[in-house]
């Protein structure tokens, strides 16, 4: 066996971050990305997954393997029904935070992965999703 | 029972025609061990989808437990291990679930005549054997996770403040820190500081596996307080896997004094005590 392809985390509280930090390592240990690459993704998804819950008001996560001939991935998707971001730029300026953080996690994150989608909407909540490729 | 000696996939269609029976007396049978600690609607529902699976791959003819006939079976296993291990099910009260499905169909064909034969009832019966040991095999490796999961949880319970030398403290931060620990961390060390005086204190996050915004923001934070109470602060270990990514996200340290690693970091501190470092020449 070599482990579920697919995983579906709610994020309601801290500790559901965590375990998705421990959920995204697994898989991305099993798509045999370099520990630079699995730290890169797990800190970009740890990242997301805090502003869905700390900004979105809770939601879920779903980690996916993913297989492209020779190459193999992990996506990382994160989902609320939260308040939605009404300025992208300003949300993925480096430094901007509407809260206390440091304003880093958002346009961090992008720049932390091989592809990265936000799809988001005023008053029906955001949903990122990140993927990170082997070498 | 009458065994015959016809056809050889009359087993498949006598449980297909006995099914509702079977699967209620195997409900009951696998029910039994588990003492309500899981609701019998549940049961029903699991095993409803492993009768459904398993009477599709014996429909095949096949009889091979490890065949693509029944790779549907194996996979509703593992989740079914996977959940039991999750919730705290000992292996047998796991495998139960199959292994009472040969007594159901042993007490059925008990008062049936089957056409298929002796060897269509063995062939059905070493089937289930495969699967009871499939599913020892994978609640084994879902109490490992489980189990490693604990101890990652465990070590970041466990962070004490030592006293390296004369005035200075240091700090281990192991493990994935989130907001709440990192933040029971930071406090006590400050509160070291204030008790015991000491001059420097170190944070060693060598044993971190990554650090995101919010961890970076309470180590910025603990430095800045303990320059108010008038200590310096060296962070030390950061690992180059990490340092790429602290870099990839953004943030800066400033002008915190940084060091690969906790003896340097010792090294900093004492020089800046004032306390003579001398190469240990081996005394003749
Ligand atoms: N899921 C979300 N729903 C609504 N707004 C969001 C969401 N994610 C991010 N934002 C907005 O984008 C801003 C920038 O996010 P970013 O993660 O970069 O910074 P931050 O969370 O404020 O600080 P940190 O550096 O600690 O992550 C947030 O302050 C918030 O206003
Ligand atoms: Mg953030």
């Amino acid at each position: 066996m070599t482990g579920p392809g697919r995983e579906d985390i709610p994020i309601a509280a801290d500790d559901d971050v965590v375990r998705i930090r421990q959920v995204v390592r697994s898989y991305a240990q099993r798509a045999r990305l370099s520990l630079v690459d699995q730290t890169k993704l797990v800190t970009a998804t740890s990242e997301l997954a805090r502003n869905t819950l700390t900004y979105g008001g809770g939601g879920s996560a779903v980690v996916e393997m993913l297989g492209e001939g020779r190459r193999q991935g992990v996506r990382a998707s994160f989902a609320d029904s939260g308040p939605g971001i009404p300025d992208i730029e300003l949300a993925l300026t480096d430094g901007w935070t509407s809260g206390r953080g440091m304003g880093l996690g958002l346009s961090g994150a992008r720049r932390l992965v091989d592809e990265f989608t936000l799809d988001t909407e005023v008053g029906r909540g955001t949903t990122v999703t990140v993927v990170k490729w082997s070498r | 029972m009458t065994i015959g000696t016809g056809r050889s996939d009359n087993l498949a269609e006598l449980l297909r025609a006995s099914g509702e029976v079977l699967t209620r007396r195997w409900v009951e049978l696998a029910a039994e061990p588990l003492r309500g600690r899981l609701s019998v609607a549940e049961l029903e529902r699991e095993l409803a989808d492993l009768y459904a699976a398993i009477l599709a791959g014996l429909d095949t003819g096949d009889r091979d437990p490890n065949s693509d006939a029944f790779a549907e079976v194996r996979a509703l296993l593992s989740e079914m291990s996977r959940r039991r291990a999750r919730a705290g099910f000992t292996p047998s009260e796991t495998a139960v679930g199959v292994f009472t499905l040969k007594r159901a169909m042993f007490e059925l064909l008990d008062q049936a005549e089957i056409a298929g034969g002796l060897a269509e009832v063995v062939a059905f019966s070493l089937l289930l054997d495969a699967f009871g040991l499939w599913t020892f095999e994978t609640f084994a490796k879902a109490r490992e996770e489980v189990i490693d999961e604990q101890a990652e949880q465990l070590l970041e319970l466990t962070t004490p403040v030592v006293k390296l030398w004369d005035g200075v403290l240091a700090v281990p931060l192991v493990g994935t820190l989130d907001s709440a620990r990192t933040q029971v961390v930071m406090e006590k060390l400050l509160e070291s500081l204030v008790t015991t005086g000491a001059a420097h204190a170190i944070i060693d996050i060598t044993g971190v596996l990554a650090v995101d915004t919010q961890v970076a923001q309470h180590l910025l934070k603990t430095v800045m307080a303990a320059r108010l109470m008038g200590a310096e602060c060296t962070i030390s270990g950061i690992r180059p896997h990490i340092a790429q990514t602290i870099v990839g996200l953004g943030i800066e340290f400033g002008d915190i004094t940084t060091k690969a690693s906790l003896a340097d970091a010792l090294r900093h501190a004492l020089r800046r005590a004032g306390v003579d470092l001398v190469a240990g020449d081996r005394r003749g």
